[in-house]
């Protein structure tokens, strides 16, 4: 079986953001970057379902810059078998155009009977690169998934629904968004460091795709309105309901 | 600009961001003088079509069939394209729901364009519209201009303004799929645990965080959203304690949401958290500690124990509601 995983560099969710002087993007110094932490959850899904139907193939795709490098070792060093990295330097901020790039890679490469995916990225935080690359492949897609189950082509699946749990299932080649609590990713060993030093990461050039948005700015949030202590302890509460009634107006 | 906008329910069940939605779509074909479609899937939807009808379309397309039970995105992403081929519309919105992130990147690529999603505002600039929404975990703003011929938008709820229109003309959709030719399909949805709102859609949240101290607590928390008609959130801490289940968690690897009351109990303000919560309109901390950096994003803040803080609340609040 021929999995995919798409993953993404993303900025440690720690790093403090600063708001680039072009106003377009953030100024990457002193970021320290991350494989997006969803994603983390669909590579490990990848190792855990080769390692359950043997004879497979896991490749990690990456839309990104070069320095991706690094993101996409650790991902073959968790135990992926190689990485293909669809290079480009901005552009962080566009799921359509890293759609359009993702599919065509796993098109070039043959398919894939699985493709895996973080729920969203922790930067963009749009859920949108799944579905699109899904519908690009003509494969289902089914988002945000917590429990997998494959038995033979059918990809049986469970996610969280409004105070319940929904089980759904589609027919492979199919897509699959992995939300938190579907596995715990794994640390890579030594051994597995050593071993990813030798597999192969190919790097290619980003097709030219004319994006759908443009970027008009990215600023730094407005400063929420100061706020205020309204007391302390139990003494504070009828004033702050008369606060909520009467100056936020919010029951 | 004529708006196709996709109308999401559950059970019968009418997600009130849709019509939040269905608002901003109205106030943009109005400006450009265009119509609005709604567009709705489901099974008996009596209920739900009053509830809908006079939200701003002027026409509302009603595709009621049991396969809609089990359809999802990747086969109404298909319907959608036929309402789209059939009617003259440039434009697609919806809220930013699990289902509507779905279905709106599968119309998009299905239209060559990307979704400007998750937006909080939304203006027209002559042909193009221009989207705002908070990215990097709320860390910044993202201003985005629309210029492809098909516009697609998702909204975050609690932005979009809903309201009253004039009734749309009902319209029947005939279903043009079969159980059996579903791309994918629902086979189940197990029985709801405490069936509750979701917390993205929540008007008011309660979060608890490390303060709680165990499971047992929440219900204290409990008693005080059931008051306000509010749902029971969680931090990070909380989660990973194994004292509430995944889907209660706000935060950066939790959910985004943006009630119009947030309610942080024992809740520090980790980084993590705050970027889930900081677009809520107010937000009120209880937290012993005065240097927590809860208070920095606060409206309003009680520096106290929660034990106490929070029953007071409840009792000052069961008393002017």
């Amino acid at each position: 079986m021929k999995i995919a995983v798409c993953m993404k560099r993303v900025p440690d969710t720690a790093t403090k953001i600063r708001v680039a002087a072009d106003n377009q993007s953030i100024d990457s110094a002193d970021v320290q970057y991350v494989i997006s932490p969803y994603d983390e959850f669909a590579i490990e899904e990848a190792i855990q379902i080769k390692d359950k139907v043997g004879d497979s193939t896991v490749t990690i795709y990456c839309y990104g810059p070069e320095a991706a490098q690094q993101n996409v070792r650790q991902a073959l060093a968790m135990g992926a078998d190689d990485g293909v990295i669809i290079q480009s330097d901005g552009a962080g901020l566009d799921p359509y155009r890293a759609a359009k790039n993702l599919a065509k890679a796993i098109q070039d490469r043959g398919g894939a009977d699985l493709v895996l995916f973080g729920r969203a990225s922790v930067d963009g935080q749009s859920g949108q690169v799944g579905p699109m690359v899904a519908r690009l492949l003509d494969m289902p897609c089914l988002t945000e998934v917590v429990n997998v189950e494959l038995d033979g082509t059918t990809i049986k699946i469970e996610r969280e629904s409004e105070g319940g749990r929904e089980h759904a299932e589609a027919a492979l080649p199919a897509a699959l968004t992995c939300q938190k609590g579907l596995n715990e990713p794994r640390y890579a060993n030594l051994k597995g460091i050593m071993a990813a030093k030798k597999k192969p990461i190919e790097t290619i050039p980003a097709a030219e795709f004319s994006p759908a948005l443009n970027i008009a700015s990215l600023t730094p949030p407005a400063p929420r309105p100061d706020g205020k202590i309204v007391g302390e302890g139990v003494e504070a509460v009828p004033e702050l309901v008369r606060l909520l009634r009467e100056e936020a107006k919010v029951l | 600009m004529n708006i196709l906008v996709f109308v999401e329910q559950r059970n019968g069940d009418l997600k009130r961001a849709s019509l939040e939605a269905m608002g901003e779509a109205r106030r943009l074909a109005d400006a450009s003088g265009g119509q609005v479609l709604g567009i709705l899937f489901g099974s008996s939807l009596e209920g739900v079509v009053d509830q809908v009808k006079s939200a701003g379309a002027h026409r509302l397309l009603v595709a009621d069939d049991a396969v809609y039970a089990e359809a999802t995105a990747n086969d109404l992403a298909n319907e959608v394209k036929a309402v789209v081929a059939s009617n003259d519309v440039n434009a697609f919105f919806c809220a930013a729901t699990v289902l509507g992130r779905e279905l709106s990147s599968m119309v998009a690529i299905d239209h060559d364009t990307c979704v400007a999603a998750d937006c909080t505002k939304v203006t027209a600039a002559g042909e193009a519209l221009h989207a705002e929404r908070p990215v990097y975990a709320g860390k910044a703003n993202l201003n985005v201009e629309i210029t492809s011929p098909f516009k697609v938008v998702s909204f975050r709820p609690n932005y979009g303004e809903a309201i009253e229109s004039n009734p749309a003309e009902v319209e029947a959709l005939t279903p043009t799929l079969t159980s059996a030719d579903l791309r994918a399909k629902i086979t189940k949805v197990s029985a709801a645990e405490g069936a509750k709102k979701d917390l993205t859609e929540a008007e008011i949240i309660v979060s608890g965080g490390r303060a709680m101290k165990g499971p047992e607590n929440f219900s204290i928390l409990e008693e005080l959203a059931e008051v306000l008609g509010a749902v029971v959130g969680a931090s990070r801490a909380a989660v990973d304690a194994g004292w509430r289940p995944h889907s209660d968690q706000v935060g950066q690897t939790g959910k985004t949401v943006s009630p119009k009351l947030y309610i942080a109990a024992g809740i520090s303000g980790a980084i993590q958290h705050l970027a889930g919560m900081s677009s809520s309109r107010c937000i009120v901390a209880i937290n012993k500690d005065a240097n927590a950096p809860i208070f920095q994003v606060a409206s309003y803040g009680i520096v106290g124990d929660l034990y106490e803080v929070v029953p007071a609340l409840k009792e000052e609040l069961r008393k002017v509601l």
